[in-house]
């Protein structure tokens, strides 16, 4: 197969990453990180790329994929949310907090929303104790996130990668499927 | 008695220097004057000198003196590599953090300071994968740095040449433990490796690495314009200087602090605005969650390493979480113990079975299903983990848990005995099921 197939983008970011990292094997996670933040979460395609255009096996690539908490292979909202659940947060209200918001949204933590508009994510100490409960919301820090004012966490203004709106605008199947496949 | 606090920042500057992120700012306010002296008053090794004659200790966890550390790497000619560690994981520790968001540039400037000393041509910053604000701030300084000719083929007009790359993590904490952080720079699973060979020796890419944390390197500035002595004003003997603690949990002002290395945990703790009205300390974790906890009762014990020790604990990354009478302690037990069993890499048993076991020992105790055994178990459990597992992972994950059992077993028992919290703490339970 030829590397014509993949998209021009990222035919340009693998050439880039490789040019930043002389030692190639660094250019894995760079290429991941510019993939997983275009589209929320990495492809089957995205993955058959990297190994592909970085010149690696696409065990590799799983291997190194499946090791990392931020490289979700499944679909993935365009919002998504990080509740810290880490000692600090736990003891300033984070279960309660995120107990709110699996309720308001009627999915349970590492869910999608059945329009794919929203992922619910748990994360270990996000390294921002002073501001617990600590959230973030596609990486941006909030906090403190008082249990009851979970509904910031839904209104907060992100920056959604295009392909992610798009994918949240075209259907709600996608991201139903998102909650099937976690169970 | 301890030392005074400074009267200004010299880590955290951007608290007393709006904007000291953008290198005008910076160097309106004396940055890179440091590397300039230097580069041009000083031989390379001069400045390891002054960083063994200054008791510097990595601020990463291990508190090992740095000019030692930088003095390993064998002489063999080839080209070194210095790494910086902004992995920063350790449950409670949050300075790193506020460090490269707010003062990249006497980071960059601390780690040329490094290099020249050390004589490597090319430095990492592994920056934890959530820092996303840290990471754009730091790749800016780092091109504004470029763009004034502060790195690249020249440093400053000298012949020094000098790369540096920021690379990104991607969640998972044991990344933060030096050599997995050197498998996940080199693009595999952040696994760590078997030392011998010390990163000293072999590090990244086969090179001679120094790994060093952020906090320890950003030192060197102001060490380099104002001596050893300067800095040897605070703390004791063997933990000199000043230290960024995080604080966090129970107090009134949660935040970073610099302080010197002989205050008090008391002292930290008044100048975080004490614990809440009407409440009491119960319990003190001085050094992110993979350090033991002191009771109440130790709280006059000074911070330096060597104290903490002593009372049983140790200083690790700075991240102090206070704890006051409301607390569960067996509920903040189960909380740390899923921490590591979550993060553990799975490569060695012990670790990896051995959390598996006390997270669903402590998830019963939480859950008043516990029996007066389990306690033995967790202790039997974690006597099979400590000293046995292939990396500091493993001893980590039973520190907080073996001393809280040790200062409040009571507590324990009450949730055996009475099948239920006694502090009425409830379990998380999730919505949907
Ligand atoms: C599980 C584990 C996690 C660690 N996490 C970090 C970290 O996030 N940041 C850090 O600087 N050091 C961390 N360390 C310590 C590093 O292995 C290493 O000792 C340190 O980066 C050396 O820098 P220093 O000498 O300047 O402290 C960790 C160690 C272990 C075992
Ligand atoms: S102690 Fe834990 S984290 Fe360290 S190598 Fe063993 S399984 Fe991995
Ligand atoms: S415990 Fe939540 S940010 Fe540290």
């Amino acid at each position: 197969m030829s590397n014509q197939q993949w998209p021009a983008e990222w035919r340009a970011w693998a050439e880039e990453v490789q040019a930043t990292f002389p030692n190639a094997t660094s250019s894995l996670m760079p290429f991941l990180h510019r993939v997983r933040s275009q589209q929320g979460w990495l492809t089957p395609e995205a993955l058959d790329a990297a190994a592909e255009l970085l010149g690696m096996t696409r065990q590799h690539v799983d291997s190194v994929v499946s090791f990392y908490t931020l490289f979700r292979t499944e679909p993935t909202g365009a919002r998504t949310i990080h509740v810290c659940r880490g000692l600090s947060c736990m003891m300033a209200g984070a279960d309660t907090l995120m107990e709110n918001l699996e309720h308001h949204l009627g999915i349970a933590e590492g869910q999608t929303t059945s329009d794919g508009a929203v992922t619910l994510l748990e994360a270990e100490c996000l390294a921002a104790c002073d501001l617990a409960p600590a959230c973030q919301v596609n990486l941006v820090y909030r906090g403190p996130v008082a249990p009851d004012a979970f509904r910031e966490l839904l209104e907060m203004p992100v920056e959604e990668p295009p392909a992610l709106a798009r994918r949240a605008e075209q259907s709600g199947a996608q991201g139903a499927k998102g909650v099937a496949d976690r169970e | 008695m301890s030392s005074a606090r400074p009267d200004r920042h010299y880590l955290l500057r951007q608290r007393d220097v709006p904007d000291i992120h953008q290198l005008e700012v910076y160097r309106a306010h004396g940055g890179y004057e440091a590397l300039k002296q230097a580069l041009e008053a000083n031989q390379p090794d001069q400045l390891v000198e002054l960083a063994k004659a200054s008791g510097l200790r990595g601020r990463g966890g291990a508190g090992f003196p740095t000019g030692m550390k930088w003095s390993f790497l064998p002489k063999d000619g080839r080209a070194r590599v210095l790494v910086i560690n902004a992995d920063e994981g350790e449950p409670g520790t949050f300075k790193d953090r506020e460090l490269i968001e707010g003062n990249p540039h006497q980071l960059i400037e601390g780690m040329i300071i490094t290099c020249f000393a050390i004589r490597a041509p090319e430095s990492y910053v592994y920056v934890r994968g959530e820092f996303l604000h840290g990471y754009e701030r730091l790749t800016a300084a780092i091109r504004e740095a470029e763009a004034a000719g502060i790195l690249g083929a020249e440093v400053m007009g000298h012949p020094f040449a000098h790369r540096m790359f920021v690379y990104r993590g991607a969640g998972a904490y044991i990344c933060g433990e030096e050599t997995a952080l050197l498998e996940s720079l080199e693009g595999k699973r952040g696994n760590p490796r078997s030392k011998p060979p010390f990163p000293a020796v072999a590090g990244l890419y086969g090179r001679p690495t120094v790994v060093n944390n952020v906090e320890t390197i950003m030192n060197l500035p102001p060490l380099v314009l104002k001596g050893a002595d300067w800095y040897r004003q605070w703390g004791t003997e063997k933990s000199p200087g000043l230290k960024v603690m995080s604080v966090s949990g129970h107090v009134n002002r949660p935040g970073n602090y610099e302080v010197p290395l002989d205050w008090t945990l008391a002292e930290l703790i008044e100048a975080a605005g004490g614990v809440r009205t009407g409440h009491q300390v119960k319990a003190v974790i001085p050094g992110g969650s993979s350090m033991p906890c002191m009771p109440a009762s130790q709280l006059d014990t000074p911070i330096d390493y060597e104290s903490l020790v002593e009372a049983g604990s140790m200083l690790g990354s700075g991240g102090c979480i206070v704890m006051d009478d409301s607390t569960c302690i067996v509920r903040a037990v189960a909380r740390v113990v899923r921490f590591y069993r979550n993060e553990s890499c799975g490569k060695c048993t012990p670790c990896r079975e051995g959390t598996y076991w006390l997270t669903d020992i402590m998830d019963r105790l939480e859950r008043g299903d516990g029996e007066m055994r389990d306690l033995d178990m967790l202790l039997d459990v974690s006597d099979n983990i400590n000293g046995k597992a292939f990396c500091p992972l493993g001893d980590a994950a039973v520190g907080f848990l073996v001393s809280a059992i040790k200062h409040f077993r009571g507590e324990f028992q009450e949730h055996i005995t009475g099948q239920r919290c006694p502090l009425g703490a409830r379990q998380y339970d999730t919505a949907i099921h």
